[in-house]
């Protein structure tokens, strides 16, 4: 995983809200064994809509999406993270969202920064007016500047230390693995197996 | 201290805590699917590293099967199905393939085969693996990275939930379900409401539920944005584990049923959220939008977007209004539907099959409608078979299929058209979930047999003033 400490992209103004990962990536795309090529299924339906915002070409090459509340609920699909990176999308904003998508989101280095929804509303109208327009996203400092917007975002502590670091979750786990021996070994006999 | 059951389960679990990371938990059972798994099994492989706990591992196959009987023929899912056949034998994996005897959706077939069990955590590489929680497991959906973390660890280091009780008072109308009762909650609180939460679902009307009722609605939890849903177990879920393949034997079973009595919330335990609902106001529920928390009473009204005030949602209802072909004011009751579809792991059950037949006995499915009844699994298509169901299925012009996923999510061949309407025993009404271009209203089994027998989104009753 690539370390992340500041991010400058083309932003790109998605004005909805509840985006499922259905409508990220329907399952139709879900097929494949690998863990690239997903960004042909990004926002299938939508992209066949000519008006769609990632079919304008000032935004097609964005980096940033900068969404409405409620963002990644639904399927817990993880290729609705891919296919965001695999697009290029280095970070997503919103006010809220869905709790497994964003856990899968820092396991992948795709950064969620929760956004109020009023400088999301900042945003997009600066996005709109200048399509194509560049956001930094400072990890360090948690701050999202647009123009002469600059936003404060949450994230947690423990994922912006990994995302900074580029740690990989398994290694770090398994450093602890005298302790997984020792729960283990105290499990209850009643308990089932599989086999 | 006083806790609250989900507490419990999580703090019997904790393999290692340190300030400021996330405890990581011990995990007593993982199930795996052809869809979410073979980019875990691969960088297990990338990696030189092996799956830790293979007795505690059980995959299935279901998104991709076909319902009608036959081999895969679509090239893609076929890959995907082969793929994880090929990772369970490179990996030592018990796996039930198709045609296997205990083949079936993930989520019925853990419970039905014994393995769900009360005070386990439970994780599977989707989402409705909130479905066990009906049983006071902790279980809950991941993405492939911690699959592949259980994997190789058996563990997955998780921050902490918020706890929220759902306290369903008094007793259910007749006629009133399972399914009305949780698309009810998900329309009060919303598709977001339950974020960060794990719910605990209690109250008169859900002891008085059956285990495989209170699957259906903790199934459902997803559906509020909640991390998992978890109901306590009682003699209801004693009664019904005794004796399952898997479920403990003898003094084993004594000291399991000594340690599950005390699952539960303490009196004095305090939630950090608590919603109420009056049980008797509750009525046959559906959806007449493109996400879970958009549902109304069967007697309602198409919602006029002109009359909410809030500007996000009166967007987002006038854009589900578009995409679902309906006009303000149209009573639901008036909606007609091309397909009906029965299953899933939210109604796929047998007791959801014994509903569904007790209405279409003697009765024919609308001419003008197409008719649906998928098993969740193997076991239960033979019982649906023993008792006769399946016949009846037949007889009143319904499609009997093999077990699977189905049109739940448009992975395999059972598929919406464009534009084609369904009432749907399913989990999601999203745009496209039963294929692109497909408008999905969400209802119980007993609304979906009697919007088949009328054509329009009807329940039992309304057969009975026909």
């Amino acid at each position: 995983m690539d370390a992340f400490t500041t991010h400058t992209g083309i932003g790109v103004p998605l004005r909805r809200s509840n985006v499922d990962t259905d409508q990220i990536i329907p399952a139709v795309y879900l097929k494949r064994v690998s863990r690239d090529g997903f960004e042909d299924g990004l926002f299938a339906a939508w992209r066949s809509d000519g008006s769609f915002v990632l079919n304008h070409p000032r935004y097609a090459a964005g980096t940033v999406l900068v969404a409405g509340p409620d963002f990644g609920t639904g399927s817990s699909r993880e290729h609705a993270v891919w296919a965001l990176m695999n697009y290029g999308f280095r970070v997503v904003l919103s006010s809220r969202f869905a709790d497994i998508f964003r856990g899968n989101s820092g396991k992948q280095g795709l950064l969620t920064a929760q956004v109020a929804q009023d400088d999301i509303e900042l945003i997009w109208k600066y996005l709109e007016q200048d399509p194509g327009a560049e956001v930094t996203v400072d990890l360090t400092a948690r701050t999202v500047t647009a123009g002469d917007i600059v936003a404060p975002f949450q994230v947690d502590d423990y994922t912006r230390w990994r995302l900074m670091e580029g740690l990989d979750d398994i290694g770090l786990t398994l450093r602890h693995e005298d302790l997984i021996g020792e729960h283990e070994s105290g499990r209850a006999a009643y308990l089932p197996r599989t086999r | 201290m006083a806790r609250t059951l989900a507490e419990k389960v999580w703090e019997a679990h904790v393999v290692r805590r340190a300030p400021g990371e996330p405890d990581v938990l011990y995990i007593d059972l993982h199930l795996l699917h052809e869809v979410t798994s073979p980019q875990a099994f691969d960088g297990l492989r990338l990696e030189g590293r092996t799956v830790r706990r293979t007795d505690l591992t059980l995959a299935t196959e279901d998104h991709n099967v076909p319902t009608t009987p036959g081999p895969i023929t679509d090239a893609v899912s076929l890959t995907q199905v082969e793929t994880l056949r090929r990772n369970c034998a490179e990996f030592d994996v018990p796996l039930y393939s198709m045609g296997d005897l205990e083949q079936g959706i993930v989520h019925v077939v853990g419970p039905q085969l014994g393995l769900t069990q009360p005070g386990m955590t439970i994780v599977c590489g989707d989402s409705h693996t909130s479905t066990h929680g009906a049983f006071g497991a902790l279980a809950f959906g991941i993405g492939t990275s911690e699959v592949e973390h259980v994997l190789a660890t058996q563990t997955l280091p998780l921050k902490p939930f918020r706890t929220m009780a759902i306290t369903i008072r008094g007793a259910l109308p007749d006629g009133v379900t399972a399914k009305d009762v949780v698309l009810a909650v998900i329309a009060r609180i919303g598709t977001g409401g339950g974020q960060g939460y794990v719910l605990e679902f209690r109250g008169e009307a859900i002891e008085a539920l059956s285990m495989e009722a209170r699957m259906t609605i903790c199934n459902m939890s997803i559906e509020a944005g909640a991390r998992a849903g978890m109901i306590a177990p009682d003699q209801v879920t004693f009664d019904y584990l005794r004796g399952r393949d898997r479920a403990p034997q003898g003094a084993d079973w004594d000291a399991a049923v000594a340690a599950w009595m005390a699952l539960r919330s303490d009196d004095d335990a305090v939630f950090d959220a608590e919603v109420d609902i009056d049980a008797s106001t509750l009525t046959p529920f559906v959806t007449w939008g493109t996400n879970p928390g958009q549902g109304l009473p069967l007697a309602a009204t198409v919602p006029d977007p002109a009359l909410i005030v809030d500007e996000t949602e009166r967007a987002d209802t006038e854009r589900a209004l578009t995409y679902m072909g309906l006009e303000p004011g149209t009573p639901l009751r008036e909606i007609a539907v091309d397909t009906v579809f029965v299953g899933s792991c939210t109604n796929g059950r047998i007791e959801d099959l014994r509903a569904v037949a007790d209405v279409l006995r003697g009765r024919s499915v609308a001419p003008s409608v197409r008719m649906l009844v998928v098993p969740g699994s193997a076991r239960v298509r033979l019982q649906a078979e023993a008792e006769g169901l399946g016949k009846v299925f037949e007889a009143a012009g319904a499609e009997w299929r093999l077990p699977g996923c189905s049109m739940c999510l448009a992975m395999n061949p059972d598929k919406l058209a464009v534009g084609e309407r369904s009432a749907s025993t399913s989990n999601r009404n999203f745009e496209g979930r039963q294929g692109p271009g497909g408008r999905t209203h969400l209802v119980s089994p007993q609304v979906a047999a009697a919007t088949a027998v009328r054509g329009t989104l009807s329940c039992p009753a309304d057969l009975d003033k026909d």
